[in-house]
């Protein structure tokens, strides 16, 4: 169970990005986080696992308050929190292996993960995960030859070697092109029902939300402006989330 | 339209600023004493002439010579009441014929030469008795070996003996050889390129973990509460207090065991395996749990254990490493250097071992002291932060004055306690307690930005004196030689490198950064991890480049006593030598374009 409660960020120069946001995900349900672009969602991705410090509010996660954790707790608790981005943000000059190793790290002895050496069992469940978004083959070379759907593929490959408990992910498909879109949307829906995984997944298509989604909630300038399952998002709803003059694609 | 000014205003502003320009470069001209007469001056071009002339023709080759010398005796001037008549020739050699064989000082005499060996030059000079020489002129013989010459007698103390008029005639004999300059200048320039190869070794490795420290990005988001800083402030001295004191304690319990090259190995050995076995349990047992209990103290002891055995690896390696030199030199014969090198690393550790220890002690003093004033301004209610603040800051801050104090009294040799000691003290005491009372208990502290400028500040002071100037100072400790040279180099490396090394670090991209953060990775290995497979290549041209501008620097760090082919180059221009001059510039103009083009090659294959 993830409780958000009150959670507000304001930037450095007063920029509000997060007003009093205030909701809970259970435990492997798949969340769509919607919005416009600067609408906040990024900022609530990344305060929950405090890559951005919020300013006030709380996040609960099983019991624990995540925004009173240490910055050594807070290591422990991001080891089981999976994130993915839209630019893939792998280090392109690494080789893919390396890039799903990464998310090992918070779990190996630190002094041996400084020589590059990581225990056969994490290269072992390093591999089974780039097999099951199936690019096995492409192990060994360098990230930056890859496709663009190949690269977020092996940013989920390293999301799952962490065995997350939750899987944040950033527009997820917003660099991709339809067709890849919903492949990786497929990825992701696979580890939520197989793993377990809660998804929060931020979107833009509202046709991936209604897909995908099991419930969703919606930013409109840092504040919540809905909470609920996806079908429940009628004209109405959608004109307050998206502005008076927006228009429904797709 | 408001930015159309009055057009008169405009013109006018244009001609002011345009004399402004004139009156500024007319000073320039007054202040670098340019006189363009000079230049037309006839001495001065001739000089010139000379000088450009012997550069042109570096001294790098030369020949045995097979001298023959044809002579005429001269009587200057004429004896008087005795008649000079030519002197007996042996036809079948190079003979002279003079017009007169005695005149007065700067009459014209005509000579002849004939027999010569076709198509040759050379000197005609006149000699005294006592073997001075004047020249006269230079001869030119035609194909059938003969010549006609005019010259000018000089003007000489009037001796009634008979002097010399002699031509030279040199032949070249067998092959072209080096010459002893150009020798010379081969040994110097190896040095040059090696004193620069050290340094950019030297100054690369210290660079890097510098460079870290000055990356504006990396240090941003480091935050401390007052607690913590206090805390590691007096913890860093402390550690750097112990590690050097626990440094010159294993020295002395090792020092029946550093004696003898084989009680070292096997202690070496004995150390390696403790090692190996503590850590494979530690890291066995590595669990991040919440909690603190027993076995958490076992294991910090067991780290110490851990720690005491490195340093006592230190110490066998650098007994083994002089000894094993020292052995190694006599046997090795021309690769006697191998040896010398071991025996040099040995000495290097002697010097880095006790400061490496002092350092990594204040590290983990000041860091677990930090840690603990984390968790306490973490944990703790605001008021019981306050007051752990109040003492802790006071502490901080009179230590830190103190220990200026101390390096103050160092400098200036003050010797008055009250003053270096006490005073510094309690002014620093009561700093650290306004400081306390008026931040708010759990505010975080820009620490990282505090250093980041602190390290930016002393590596563009350092950058800022010319490595020239740096090897005055290592003259002095380390004495005249290349081995200066490369140290004043390497520090000027250090700062240089450290500074484009940091704004590499400031260009990477931030995306793989925060990926590998959100894994749960730690500092260390966020660097390894998201930063170092980003700036490899960069670092790897930078310090290319560095090395190319480091060979350039140490051609003329010779001028102050640091080694390399400056010092001969100096030397032959103060002795006029510019022949000689030429050479070591060639030797310096080839090593430098040659290095800057496998640099060019090197960093265009690497980025």
């Amino acid at each position: 169970m993830l409780e958000i409660k009150n959670l507000t960020k304001v930037y450095e120069g007063g920029t509000q990005a997060l007003t009093d946001v205030s909701f809970s995900v259970k435990p492997g349900e798949f969340l769509a986080v919607i919005g416009l672009s600067g609408s906040g969602k990024s900022t609530l991705l990344r305060c929950i696992n405090r890559l951005i410090e919020p300013t006030e509010g709380q996040i609960i996660w099983n019991g624990e308050d995540i925004t009173a954790a240490s910055q050594d707790e807070m290591l422990r608790i991001r080891r089981k929190i999976g994130m993915i981005f839209q630019h893939f943000n792998l280090v392109s000059r690494s080789k893919v292996i390396t890039n799903v190793l990464a998310g090992r790290l918070g779990y190996i002895n630190p002094a041996m993960s400084l020589l590059n050496h990581f225990p056969k069992s994490d290269r072992d469940m390093a591999m089974k995960q780039l097999d099951r978004v199936s690019i096995a083959d492409q192990a060994y070379k360098r990230a930056d030859e890859l496709s663009g759907g190949q690269q977020q593929r092996v940013g989920i490959a390293r999301a799952m070697v962490q065995e997350p408990d939750i899987i944040l992910a950033d527009e997820p498909v917003a660099s991709l092109d339809p067709v890849l879109a919903h492949s990786i949307m497929q990825y992701l829906e696979t580890i939520n029902q197989e793993d377990g995984a809660m998804v929060l997944c931020s979107l833009h298509f509202l046709d991936l939300v209604h897909r995908y989604a099991d419930r969703a909630i919606a930013l409109n300038d840092g504040k919540l402006m809905f909470d609920g399952p996806p079908h429940d998002i009628d004209d109405e709803k959608f004109k307050e989330i998206y502005g008076k003059e927006a228009e429904r694609v797709g | 339209m408001n930015n159309k000014k009055p057009s008169l205003l405009r013109s006018l502003g244009i001609a002011l600023g345009v004399v402004l320009v004139i009156v500024v470069f007319a000073y320039g001209v007054k202040v670098t004493d340019v006189n363009f007469e000079t230049t037309r001056s006839v001495d001065r071009l001739t000089s010139l002439k000379r000088v450009i002339r012997a550069l042109a023709r570096p001294d790098i080759i030369e020949y045995d010579y097979d001298i023959t010398v044809v002579e005429i005796p001269f009587y200057l001037p004429c004896p008087e009441g005795e008649e000079i008549s030519a002197p007996d020739l042996d036809q079948s050699q190079p003979y002279m014929l003079a017009s007169a064989y005695c005149a007065s000082p700067q009459e014209i005499v005509h000579i002849t030469g004939k027999n010569f060996p076709p198509d040759t030059k050379g000197p005609v000079d006149f000699y005294t008795t006592s073997g001075v020489k004047k020249p006269l002129g230079n001869f030119s013989s035609d194909s059938n070996g003969e010549f006609q010459l005019d010259v000018e007698l000089p003007t000489r103390q009037p001796i009634a003996e008979a002097q010399q008029i002699i031509a030279t005639i040199r032949n070249k004999v067998g092959n072209p050889m080096l010459t002893d300059t150009a020798k010379v200048t081969w040994d110097k320039i190896l040095e040059t390129v090696f004193m620069a190869l050290l340094a950019t070794t030297i100054g690369t490795a210290l660079a890097i973990p510098v460079s870290f420290i000055a990356a504006r990005n990396l240090m941003a988001e480091n935050n401390s509460p007052l607690t913590s800083i206090a805390f590691s402030i007096v913890g860093w001295p402390i550690g750097i207090y112990l590690g050097l004191k626990t440094e010159g304690f294993a020295r002395q319990l090792l020092t029946p065991y550093l004696e003898s090259p084989g009680k070292a190995a096997i202690g070496l050995m004995i150390c390696i395996v403790l090692i190996i076995v503590i850590l494979q349990w530690v890291l066995k047992a590595d669990d991040k749990k919440p909690g603190f209990d027993i076995m958490d103290i076992i294991k910090i002891l067991a780290n110490v254990a851990a720690g005491l055995a490195g340093i006592a690896v230190m110490l066998f390696v650098e007994t083994l490493s002089r000894s094993i030199g020292l052995a190694l030199v006599e046997p090795l014969g021309p690769f006697g250097f191998i040896g010398n090198f071991l025996y040099q690393m040995g000495e290097a550790a002697t010097l880095i071992i006790p400061v490496f220890v002092a350092l990594g002690l204040g590290a983990v003093v000041g860091g677990t002291l930090g840690k603990i004033g984390q968790n306490i301004s973490d944990k703790s209610p605001s008021d019981v932060v306050r007051m752990v603040n109040i003492i802790g800051t006071t502490v901080a801050g009179a230590s830190l004055f103190a220990l200026i104090g101390t390096g103050i009294n160092w400098l200036y040799q003050i010797d008055n306690l009250s003053k270096t000691l006490y005073w510094p003290a309690g002014i620093g005491a009561v700093i650290g307690l306004v400081l306390a009372l008026i931040v708010k208990p759990k505010q975080p502290l820009p620490t990282g930005m505090i250093i980041y400028f602190i390290t930016r500040t002393i590596l563009n002071g350092t950058r800022s004196v010319e490595a020239l100037v740096m090897a005055i100072v290592f003259v002095i400790w380390v004495g005249i030689g290349p081995f200066a040279g490369s140290l004043a180099l390497a520090l000027h490396t250090v700062a240089a490198l450290a500074k484009l090394y940091s704004e590499q670090v400031e260009s990477i991209l931030p995306g793989p950064l925060e990926a590998v953060q959100a894994t749960g990775a730690n500092r260390l290995q966020t660097i390894v991890y998201a930063i170092v497979p980003q700036i490899v290549s960069p670092y790897i041209s930078f310090t290319m480049y560095r090395w190319d501008i480091n060979v350039r620097m140490s051609t003329i760090i010779g001028f102050v006593g640091g080694g390399g082919i400056g010092f001969l180059l100096q030397q032959n221009i103060n002795l006029l030598a510019y022949r000689a001059a030429s050479v070591q510039m060639v030797a310096i103009a080839v090593v430098v374009a040659t290095m800057d083009y496998v640099s060019s090659v090197v960093r265009e294959r690497m980025v």
